[in-house]
């Protein structure tokens, strides 16, 4: 603990002088970073615009409101339509997932080398590239259609349900998969009866948290053409609807509500 | 004992753990299948767009192995200055935003109805996408990257304060009665008792938030809102992958340097 004489006898400080204007120096250069980057980022910005900002909210919340509640029936199918892509997504996602889970964790995969660098990149790049970017990427390619989005949905989830559970994995008790192996089991048996039922319950939490936060993601990749509630939203907004925009975002507001509670309520029933 | 009792079963059969009653497990198949046929079902799949589409998925891997940083480099920069300085400015301000309600959202230090407010604000900005926010408040703002800086921060404050509110009522009560016996204040309770003990946890949540805020940042220009999304968006109208191939390595290999630096700072923090 640094001690400082002063006139009055010494006093506790909490850091020594050079710790102190270490830290002065580091905030120094993190505020110069921050202002900078401010002056840099909004050079380019029309204030009048911000400063307009007010009034511009304003109108649009008086045309938002009252919203369109009648416009709910023809959403009714859009929200099948985004609640299914949620689902297929999920589910594909998990089988592509499961695999790679297992190359990618330290236990069980075959070489430490290759498969499991490889299996870790697959995880993070799917998990750097937002779910609207993919839908973005196969909309050109597959065109427009739910399609795109259950694909685009299950690459987005190899990597967090790759993730979470290759850690599942690789927290496995050894003592029981030794157990299992010691009867003579063979690799699948040894997946089978030794991995499989310690990993399980993580693996349907993994699971049915992805499914919520898909069903919430699945809600706007419409905007980009890939069916389901967001393309209402679009359709909605480019003809500058507002009162529909403010019953679209009710209804998806209202499912990511109940798909939360029922993420929840499963998990609580599992863990 | 006659020769009628039951044999000893031969084979083993392992339990069902996870829904133990069979009405109930084989009730549940049923449901899930039957709804499983309906949804794929209601799916409509142009073969032919498919097939036709398959050409340009094979350009995509194609351009993603080859990618080509060069003829477009002049917007990929710009965007991705813009996504950086973007995401930079939104962590701070959302972060220096989110501490105060974090606080006032913490059950065990701040008054019930400060709490209140505070939850509410917090839920008001998890409620919906960062898309969805884009949209409006691109509406609102004009195009550019301020209506960018501005969802990412709203959208901070709901990540940051929700975490930071859990752990300071999750903090070791005895630190905060030996500060409190002292005679001290709020505000030194705060500072003394509570920071210290959240703090690693804040700065961690912090670069964990950065980058999430640089991954929406390539977002978020889809709809109008600044960043390398709006370039990435026009390389594919157009398109050209692999100019859009070099941005999402681009927005890979910064995700994985973000990840592994923040990583290392957590690690020296604690």
């Amino acid at each position: 603990m640094p001690v400082m004489q002063t006139e009055n006898g010494p006093t506790w400080r909490r850091r020594t002088p050079r710790a102190s204007l270490a830290l002065w120096a580091g905030w120094l250069v993190f505020v110069a970073l921050t202002v900078w980057c401010w002056q840099v980022m909004t050079k380019d910005t029309i204030w009048y615009f911000v400063t307009d900002a007010p009034q511009q909210a304003a109108d649009i919340g008086s045309r938002m409101f009252p919203p369109r509640l009648s416009y709910i029936e023809k959403l009714l199918w859009p929200l099948w339509d985004t609640i299914n892509m949620a689902t297929l997504g999920t589910m594909l996602g998990v089988v592509i997932a499961m695999p790679i889970a297992f190359l990618a964790a330290r236990n069980t995969t075959p070489s430490l080398l290759i498969a499991r660098p490889a299996a870790l990149f697959i995880i993070v790049a799917s998990r750097s590239i937002n779910s609207l970017i993919w839908a973005l990427l196969l909309v050109s390619i597959l065109g427009p259609g739910l399609l795109a989005g259950i694909i685009a949905i299950a690459l987005r989830s190899i990597g967090f349900v790759g993730k979470l559970l290759y850690e599942a994995i690789e927290e496995t008790e050894l003592t029981q998969i030794e157990a299992v192996q010691a009867t003579g089991a063979s690799g699948a048996q040894l997946l089978n009866y030794g991995y499989w039922p310690q990993i399980a319950p993580a693996f349907w939490g993994i699971s049915v948290f992805r499914w919520d936060i898909n069903i919430r993601e699945s809600a706007v990749l419409g905007l980009v053409g890939a069916g389901g509630l967001g393309l209402q939203l679009q359709a909605s907004l480019s003809v500058l609807a507002w009162p529909q925009v403010t019953t679209i975002l009710l209804v998806i507001l209202a499912t990511v509500v109940f798909s939360e509670w029922v993420s929840a309520k499963v998990r609580h029933a599992i863990i | 004992m006659s020769a009628t009792a039951k044999a000893y079963p031969r084979r083993w059969r392992r339990p069902a753990t996870m829904i133990p009653d069979p009405r109930w497990r084989y009730g549940i198949y049923t449901a899930l299948f039957v709804y499983l046929v309906l949804a794929v079902g209601s799916v409509e799949v142009n073969w032919m767009r498919v097939w036709e589409g398959l050409d340009r998925g094979w350009r995509f891997v194609q351009g993603f192995l080859q990618p080509d940083f060069t003829s477009r480099w002049k917007d990929i920069s710009a965007g991705m200055i813009e996504s950086l300085t973007m995401t930079v400015t939104a962590t701070v301000a959302g972060v220096l935003i989110s501490v105060p309600i974090g606080i006032g959202a913490a059950r065990n230090i701040a008054p019930r109805a400060v709490y209140y407010v505070c939850r509410g604000i917090i839920a008001a900005s998890r409620a919906l996408q960062e898309i969805i926010i884009a949209i409006l408040l691109v509406a609102m703002f004009g195009f550019g990257p301020f209506a960018g800086f501005l969802t990412l921060s709203f959208a901070t404050i709901g990540f940051l304060a929700k975490l930071l509110a859990e752990d300071i009522e999750d903090i070791d009560e005895a630190q905060a009665e030996a500060v409190r016996a002292t005679g001290a204040s709020w505000w030194q309770l705060v500072n003394y008792a509570v920071q210290p003990q959240v703090m690693p946890r804040l700065i961690g949540l912090t670069l964990y938030r950065f980058d999430i805020n640089f991954r929406e940042s390539a977002v978020i220009g889809i709809v109008g809102a600044g960043g390398i999304g709006a370039t990435l968006n026009t390389a594919i109208d157009r398109y050209e992958y692999d100019s859009a191939g070099a941005i999402l390595l681009i927005i890979i290999g910064v995700v994985m340097f973000a990840e592994y630096s923040s990583s290392y700072i957590r690690k020296w923090v604690q």
